[in-house]
Order: structure tokens, then C-alpha cells, then sequence
């Protein structure tokens, strides 16, 4: 009867311990970042009031650190989604090139319509890639029992690279020396939040995207039925779920949400298809939506962490001398002690044992 | 001398009390059974003991030395090994793989020779009758049971508790365990066991503590005591065994199963005929092809030779939804796997199969009130004990997540219960209970297939039995054309006169 009781007793206090959980790991991360940083000469008040400036030292600081957090909500959606379906969804990256690919194609071959048009337009076509990107690998899974994480990564390259292609050749904007599509009409942008920064209308959307989210797994049908996949595969089948329909839904609006990662670079920041514009957002979406444990608010919370990280970054490396890769080993280790809880209460049990001897 | 000795102790989940002050002390060398209705604490005591959970309240005296900081590893150091009731064991590895796992006398090599030889002398030892290099994903549950009990003896164990250890056995298998329970015994090693059967508490144990609620009520010489007065104990009144299955006409027939083969080497096909108001029980040894005619009807596994017809239309190829729609209700067999959502809630496991019925989910949208009230009415009226219908179905006992599992599918409004081992984990309160459902829903008309391995669930509920044997139906007949022996003879295989 262990594993039962091990999975309530989890589960009895979930919110509260997981939240825990995520704290602890962000702290000892930073512990270890700052000895990191420490051992190698750094002076680490300067370099967290650095960091702290880059991001929150005026308006339009905050206005930019938000700006790095809307994709990073995106993405960490995106993975939350199929992970609360069981699904480990590493091919967002590809799913968020090919979206951005299509809603820039769409607001350049909608040059002249109006804006009220193209810009549903663009959402559109962007959404619509992804999907299909995204149900694809599914499709894949369900289907054919082709272990999602091989042809996700697959995609990824096929993607990556067959954006690249069309940049490079019939999408080229022949005035630029770098591969990108040509400028969208500037009225196609998104709106700005905050002037001269590259806050838009794309963090309304973010958020409007995290409520509908929790509504949609607490309240529909389909997203019940998706949790239950996720939950227990066997006895979902059992209540009448269908197994491969439910999959490649997961999949395809996953992949959806991961191509607005790239809808709302392309409308709210370049204005273009910028060949590899991605940092590697599908990547860290995976780490987001584990820091968050898959629930919306908590994705949002752990985006604005990365979010934070990453604009405060710079202002840490000019100022302290602090090279910004630090933030990404900070990154890495979050996830290493999220994705490890094992890890913790191994640790815990060292200790209990410890004293009992 | 005691081996154990719990004392006063306490343990809570919030405001709910799963162990209100018990005491529980166990000789050195004996065999003491842990009785107790479906959620009275006896998992959750055995947890503490085996360092699992720590309790709120109390004190752990193991081998006469006072314990204050617990924990599984010191567990293990004071000599104490756990059978649990989910098996944890890895298929692909032989036995004594599985029994050295963790457990590696070398740093970096293993002596295989000697790691064999080691294993097989201590199976040997206790007449385990197991060939260690076998594969464990060959052996049969039973086996599969005593690969754990090796396991903790490699170990060292010198007091091995097991939760529920017969709950999955056939009777030979659970009589075959018992006498593993008294070599061990004679060999100074001290058990103790859980059960809900109390023959076999009276046929193997020393002393019984009885549980209820959470409070250690009795604790008892086996031999001053009856079987009745142990139930009396743990319910806190006498219980009836009495059962009354009134005579009727069945009606229509609703399920039906014609030429059917559930295992492929199988030399004949399978047909039977299940009607409204009837119950027809599958008797068996399990392994038989009870789980492929489970899963066959329910369209988790092709039907690939034969028909199935529910209402007269075929569904042998119809999706699993379509079927559940169409009217039938399932108890599965393997409730953990099968019908729970163990880390959600109470509530979401009563959506759990109901998701399309637009009752609980008008237009898409699930209605939490109407699925909170239907809830908290079933979980009333079926007694499933639990803090409220927001805790997580996983953290119940097994008994009342079989309750639960229950309560959702007689609540269906379907025409066809498959009812598979349903009394598996529960108490004799609880199983008398079960029983009386079923009974009402044949009174109510439902078509109702039991498949079973407890020949008492069979003679006592159905109007035909079925005997499979190898995937096939050995004979069926009325309830009254069988005896024990007729039975039995069937289950394992010898046709000719019963
Ligand atoms: N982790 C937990 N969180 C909340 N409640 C729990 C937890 N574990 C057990 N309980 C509650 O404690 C009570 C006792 O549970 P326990 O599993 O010990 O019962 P049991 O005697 O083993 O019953 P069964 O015969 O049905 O297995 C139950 O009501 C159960 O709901
Ligand atoms: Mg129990």
C-alpha cells in the first residue's frame, strides 16, 4: 500500500509543499551562485545591486524587465500545458520559429490591410503553425508510438533550420546584410505599454492567456479529461477518454502557445523574422513551467523571476564585471534542485538518520 | 520480551486522528495480526513503525532500546523489513537481482555465483520453493509476493511486517503463505501481518490487536477468541453474515459474448449470456483470462475473434466511451491502475467516468455544485471515511478508495455492472456490504457480471457460475449445481462428472 500512501501524502499538502519546494530551490541556487561568484573575486553586493538596478532602477527598467518576461510566459504556458497531460513537450522551440515565421509571412503579405485585419491575422497564422507543428509530434506519439522527446527534437532542427532556409533565400529582405524577412508596416506592431521600451500589449495578452488557462483545467471537460491523461493514462482510458485525440490536442495547443512566444516577438518586438531570434525561449520555457510546477500563477511567477534575471544580467556584467553566463548557471541550478526534490528529501533523510544512530 | 513496543501513539493529518494514542506491542518470535475495519489506521501504525511517517505523539521502543529519531534507514538497522501491498519489484531483473538491488555486497562487482548461491540458501531456508534465477516478470503474484519477503530476510530482517499480503493470493497461495509465516516463526523471526480475513487470523496468529477508529481496542491471545467475537470487536457490534438472494425472473438478455477467445492460444472460444437482473459469476484462478475478458469488454484490449453485443448491438468494435455510454459500469480489478486519479481529489475521481455526462458537465463546463452534492450523498451513504471530498483519493485507506470506486459506479445509471474482484482490500463489514449492493442492484434490474477469485463472493451472489480455466469456460451451470469440490476440481482444470 506505500505507493498509494506516498502519492497522497504528496499530493495531501501539494500546493503548499511544492511551493516550498520551488523557494528552496531558488535559494540554494542562489547561495551557491554567489560562492560561484565570490571564489572568483567578484564583489557580490555590487553585483546584486547591479543586477537589482538593471532591472528595477527606473521605469523604463521595469517596463524591460516585464518585456523579457512575456515570452517566458509563453513558453512556461506552453510546457505547463502538456506536462499537466503528461506530456513532455521539448519541441517548443521549433513550434515557436515556425509560428513566428508564419505571422510575419502573414502582416508582409497583408502589407496595405488594415490593422485591425492583419494583426488577428498574424495571431492566426502564427497560432495555426504552431499547432501544426506541435500536433505533428503528437500525431507521432499517439499514433505511431514514436517516443515524443526524439521527434521533438528532431523538429526543433527541422524547424530551426527550414526558417533559416526561407530567410536566407525567398523570404530574404535583399537590403539587409543579415538573413530576415523585410519590415512589417510599423502600424502592425503591438501597442506599447510603457513608450520607447518594448512593453506591449503582449502582457495583457500573457495574462489574459495564465486565467484562461486555470479555468480551462479547472472548470472544462477537456481540460479534466487532459489532467486525468497526465494523472493516471490507464484509468483515464478506462473512463472512456481517447487516448490519442487527447494527445495530439495536448500537443497541438501546446504548440500554439509556443508560437505566440514567437507572434509576439515578431509583432511587439522586431517588427520582422529575425533569422535564430531565439535565445533558446523553448528551452527555458521547460525550466519556467517546472519551477512553476504547471500551474499558472506559479508559471507567471517564474517567469518573472527569469525575466528579472535576464534584464538585470547585463547591467551586472558592465557594471560588477559579472559575466552574464553566471545568470544562466543560476538558471541551471534552479532547475537542477526543482527537477531534483528527490534530491531534498534524500537529504532530509540523511539527516533524520544521522541523529538516530 | 517485546520485539515492539508502540506506545501512546498518535498520529494526525491535519484535524483528522489516524492513530489516537494506540498501543501495540508484539513479542519476540511471535506471529501478531493487526485487525481492523477499512481506515481504522493500521497501514498508517505500520508506516510509523517502519519510519515512514513520524508520529505526533508517543513512544517506539524497538528490541528494548527506546527509538526517538526514526526514519526507514534506522528502521532497517533495528532489523525491521516491510512487505507492502503494491509490489516493488523490477520485471526484467531475475530474483536475486531484484534481492540484491540496493543491496550490493560489492562496491563495484558483483559476486554473481556467490550472490546466488546466498539468496537461493535463504529461499531454501524457509521453503520458498523459488529458483532465483528465474525472471521475476515469469512468476505468479503469489511468487512475486514471497521475492519481497526474501528480499527483506536478505536483509536481515528479524521482524517483517506485511500490510494485506493475502488480499491478492488464491487460497492455495494464501495456505502456502502461512506455512512460510510458521517456518519463519520457527526460525525466531517475529511477523506481523494485516489482514481482514480472520480465518486466517485464527488459523496462524499468536496475539491479535484489534483497531477501530484509530484506537487500539484489544489486544488478545489468538486462541481465547472466535472468529465472531474478533468481528464484533472491530466493528463494535455483532455482524450478520447472512445474506438473502431472493429468487427472480432475469429479464432481457443485456450482455452477451459469443465466440470470444481471451487468451490466443486458448482451444475454445468463450460465449455466455449475462440478463437484467441477474448475476453471473466468473469463478477462477486468476491469470486465467479473467483481466483479458475485463479489459476486452471494455474495449481496452481488441477483440479480435468473437462478438460482443450489449442490447443486442455489437460493440466489439466500438471505442471504450461509446461503450460506458451505452451503459456499463465498472469495478476494475486492479483498482489503483484502472480507476482512480490517485493524486486528485475525492470530487474529481466522482467525475472521473461520469466526465460526459452532461448531468455533471452541462455544455463542457464541469458543475461543481451538482458533482460536490452527488458526492458528499454517495460518500455518506456508502460510508467512505475521509476528511472531506477535497482530500486526495490517494490518501484514503485502500478500503475506502474501494468504497469510492464503488459508490461512483452503482450511482451509474447503467444497465450492465462488470464487477471484477470487488472485495479485494476490504474489511468483513465492508465486504458484507458490497455484497448487499450488488444484490440491490440485481433487485434494480442490472445485468451484472462478477468475476472473482473468492468462491465465497460467487456462491453467495450468483444465480449461474462460469468456471474459465486457461481462457476458456470450463462449464457453466446454476448457482445450486455446484459444490466446493465440483468447483474447484473445475478451476484447476479436471473436467468429467462434477
Ligand atoms: N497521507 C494522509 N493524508 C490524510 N489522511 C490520511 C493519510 N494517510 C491516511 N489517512 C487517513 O487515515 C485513516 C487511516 O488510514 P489507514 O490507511 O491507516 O487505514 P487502514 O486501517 O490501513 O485501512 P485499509 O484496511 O482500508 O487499508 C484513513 O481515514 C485515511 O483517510
Ligand atoms: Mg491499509
Amino acid at each position: 500500500m506505500s505507493r498509494e500512501k506516498k502519492a497522497g501524502s504528496g499530493r495531501w499538502a501539494s500546493g503548499l509543499q511544492n511551493i516550498w519546494l520551488s523557494v528552496v530551490a531558488i535559494l540554494l541556487s542562489l547561495v551557491i551562485t554567489s560562492v560561484i561568484m565570490a571564489a572568483s573575486g567578484n564583489n557580490l553586493a555590487e553585483a546584486y545591486s547591479a543586477l537589482f538596478k538593471g532591472a528595477f532602477g527606473s521605469r523604463n527598467a521595469i517596463a524591460n524587465t516585464l518585456a523579457k518576461t512575456v515570452p517566458l510566459i509563453f513558453v512556461g504556458m506552453a510546457c505547463a500545458f502538456s506536462n499537466k497531460g503528461g506530456i513532455f513537450n521539448i519541441g517548443c522551440e521549433g513550434q515557436l520559429y515556425s509560428g513566428a515565421l508564419a505571422a510575419a509571412v502573414a502582416a508582409i503579405f497583408l502589407q496595405g490591410a488594415p490593422r485591425i485585419l492583419v494583426i488577428p491575422a498574424a495571431f492566426v497564422a502564427g497560432m495555426a503553425a504552431g499547432m501544426l507543428v506541435g500536433g505533428l509530434n503528437g500525431f507521432l506519439k499517439a499514433k505511431l508510438q514514436i517516443n515524443e522527446v526524439l521527434v521533438a527534437i528532431m523538429l526543433n532542427y527541422i524547424m530551426r533550420y527550414l526558417t533559416s532556409y526561407f530567410v536566407h533565400g525567398p523570404l530574404k529582405d535583399p537590403e539587409a546584410s543579415v538573413a530576415q524577412t523585410v519590415a512589417m508596416d510599423d502600424s502592425y506592431m503591438l501597442t506599447k505599454l510603457v513608450p520607447k521600451t518594448q512593453l506591449t500589449t503582449a502582457l495583457l495578452l500573457a495574462l489574459v492567456i495564465a486565467v484562461l488557462m486555470y479555468f480551462f483545467f479547472m472548470k472544462t471537460r477537456t481540460g479534466f479529461n487532459i489532467r486525468a491523461v497526465g494523472e493516471n493514462r490507464l484509468a483515464a482510458q478506462a473512463s472512456g477518454i481517447a487516448m490519442s485525440s487527447t494527445i495530439v490536442l495536448t500537443m497541438a495547443v501546446s504548440g500554439a502557445l509556443a508560437a505566440l512566444t514567437g507572434v509576439t516577438e515578431v509583432l511587439g518586438k522586431t517588427g520582422k523574422f529575425v533569422d535564430g531570434f531565439s535565445p533558446g525561449y523553448g528551452f527555458t520555457g521547460i525550466a519556467v513551467a517546472v519551477l512553476g510546477r504547471n500551474n499558472p500563477a506559479g508559471v507567471l511567477l517564474s517567469a518573472l523571476l527569469f525575466g528579472i534575471m535576464e534584464s538585470g544580467a547585463m547591467k551586472m556584467s558592465y557594471v560588477a564585471g559579472v559575466s552574464t553566463s553566471m545568470i544562466k548557471v543560476m538558471q541551471g541550478l534552479v532547475i537542477l534542485f526543482v527537477a531534483t526534490p528527490n534530491l531534498v528529501s534524500f537529504l532530509k533523510r540523511r539527516k533524520g538518520e544521522k541523529k538516530g544512530e | 520480551m517485546y520485539a515492539v513496543e508502540m506506545r501512546g501513539i498518535t498520529k494526525r493529518f491535519g484535524s483528522f486522528t489516524a492513530n489516537d494514542h494506540i498501543d501495540f506491542c508484539v513479542e519476540k518470535g511471535e506471529i501478531h495480526c493487526l485487525l481492523g475495519e477499512n481506515g481504522a489506521g493500521k497501514t498508517t501504525l505500520m508506516n510509523i513503525l517502519f519510519g515512514l511517517y513520524h508520529a505526533d505523539e508517543g513512544e517506539l521502543i524497538i528490541n528494548g532500546k527506546s527509538v526517538t529519531k526514526h526514519s526507514a534507514r534506522n528502521a532497517f538497522l533495528c532489523g525491521l523489513g516491510m512487505v507492502h501491498q503494491h509490489f516493488m519489484l523490477v520485471d526484467a531483473l531475475s530474483i536475486w537481482e531484484n534481492v540484491i538491488i540496493g543491496n550490493e555486497p560489492g562496491r563495484f562487482s558483483i559476486d554473481r555465483k556467490e550472490s546466488i548461491r546466498q539468496v537461493q540458501a535463504i529461499a531454501d531456508s524457509y521453503n520458498f520453493n523459488l529458483n532465483v534465477e528465474e525472471k521475476v516478470s515469469e512468476l505468479s503474484v503469489g511468487m512475486k509476493q514471497r521475492v519481497e519477503i526474501l528480499k527483506t530476510l536478505y536483509r536481515g530482517a528479524e521482524t517483517i511486517i506485511l500490510d494485506e499480503p493475502t488480499a491478492v493470493l488464491t487460497p492455495q497461495e494464501v495456505d502456502q503463505l502461512l506455512d512460510i509465516f510458521r517456518d519463519m516463526k520457527k526460525q525466531g523471526k517475529t511477523i506481523i501481518f494485516i489482514t481482514h480475513k480472520l480465518n486466517e487470523t485464527k488459523a496462524v496468529s499468536d496475539h491479535v490487536t484489534v483497531l477501530r477508529a484509530g484506537k487500539s481496542v484489544h489486544t488478545v491471545n489468538t486462541a481465547d477468541v472466535t472468529v465472531n467475537e474478533l468481528a464484533g470487536m472491530m466493528v463494535g457490534h455483532e455482524v450478520s453474515f447472512e445474506l438473502e438472494r431472493v429468487a427472480n425472473e432475469p429479464g432481457e438478455v443485456v450482455l452477451s459474448l459469443q465466440n470470444v477467445r481471451l487468451l490466443p492460444n486458448a482451444q475454445n472460444t468463450v460465449s455466455l449470456d449475462v440478463r437484467a437482473g441477474e448475476i453471473v459469476g466468473i469463478a477462477g484462478v486468476e491469470g486465467n483470462g479473467q483481466k483479458q475478458l475485463e479489459e476486452m469488454l471494455l474495449g481496452l484490449l481488441k477483440c479480435k475473434e468473437g462478438k460482443i453485443s450489449l442490447y443486442g448491438e455489437e460493440i466489439s468494435s466500438w471505442p471504450t466511451r461509446k461503450r460506458v455510454e451505452k451503459g456499463i459500469s465498472y469495478i476494475p480489478s486492479d483498482r489503483y491502475q484502472r480507476a482512480i486519479l490517485p493524486g486528485f481529489s475525492i470530487l474529481d475521481n466522482y467525475l472521473l467516468g461520469n466526465q460526459f455526462d452532461e448531468h455533471y458537465v452541462p455544455h463542457g463546463m464541469i458543475d461543481y455544485r451538482v458533482l460536490e452534492e452527488r458526492a458528499k450523498d454517495l460518500m455518506k451513504s456508502y460510508d467512505v471515511r475521509a476528511v472531506d471530498e477535497k482530500q486526495s483519493i490517494g490518501s484514503l485507506s485502500g478500503g475506502n478508495q474501494q468504497k469510492m470506486v464503488l459508490s461512483r459506479e452503482a450511482s451509474k445509471d447503467a444497465g450492465f455492472v462488470l464487477a471484477c474482484q470487488p472485495i479485494r482490500g476490504l474489511d468483513i463489514g465492508a465486504i458484507q456490504y458490497i455484497r448487499e449492493i450488488l444484490l440491490k442492484l440485481r433487485r434494480q434490474g442490472k445485468a451484472i457480471l462478477l468475476i472473482s477469485a473468492e468462491l465465497t463472493d460467487i456462491f453467495q451472489l450468483s444465480d449461474r457460475i462460469a468456471v474459465l480455466y486457461k481462457g476458456e469456460l470450463m462449464d457453466m451451470r446454476k448457482n445450486e449445481e455446484f459444490t466446493t469440490q465440483s468447483i474447484g476440481l473445475l478451476m484447476a482444470g479436471q473436467k468429467g462428472e462434477a
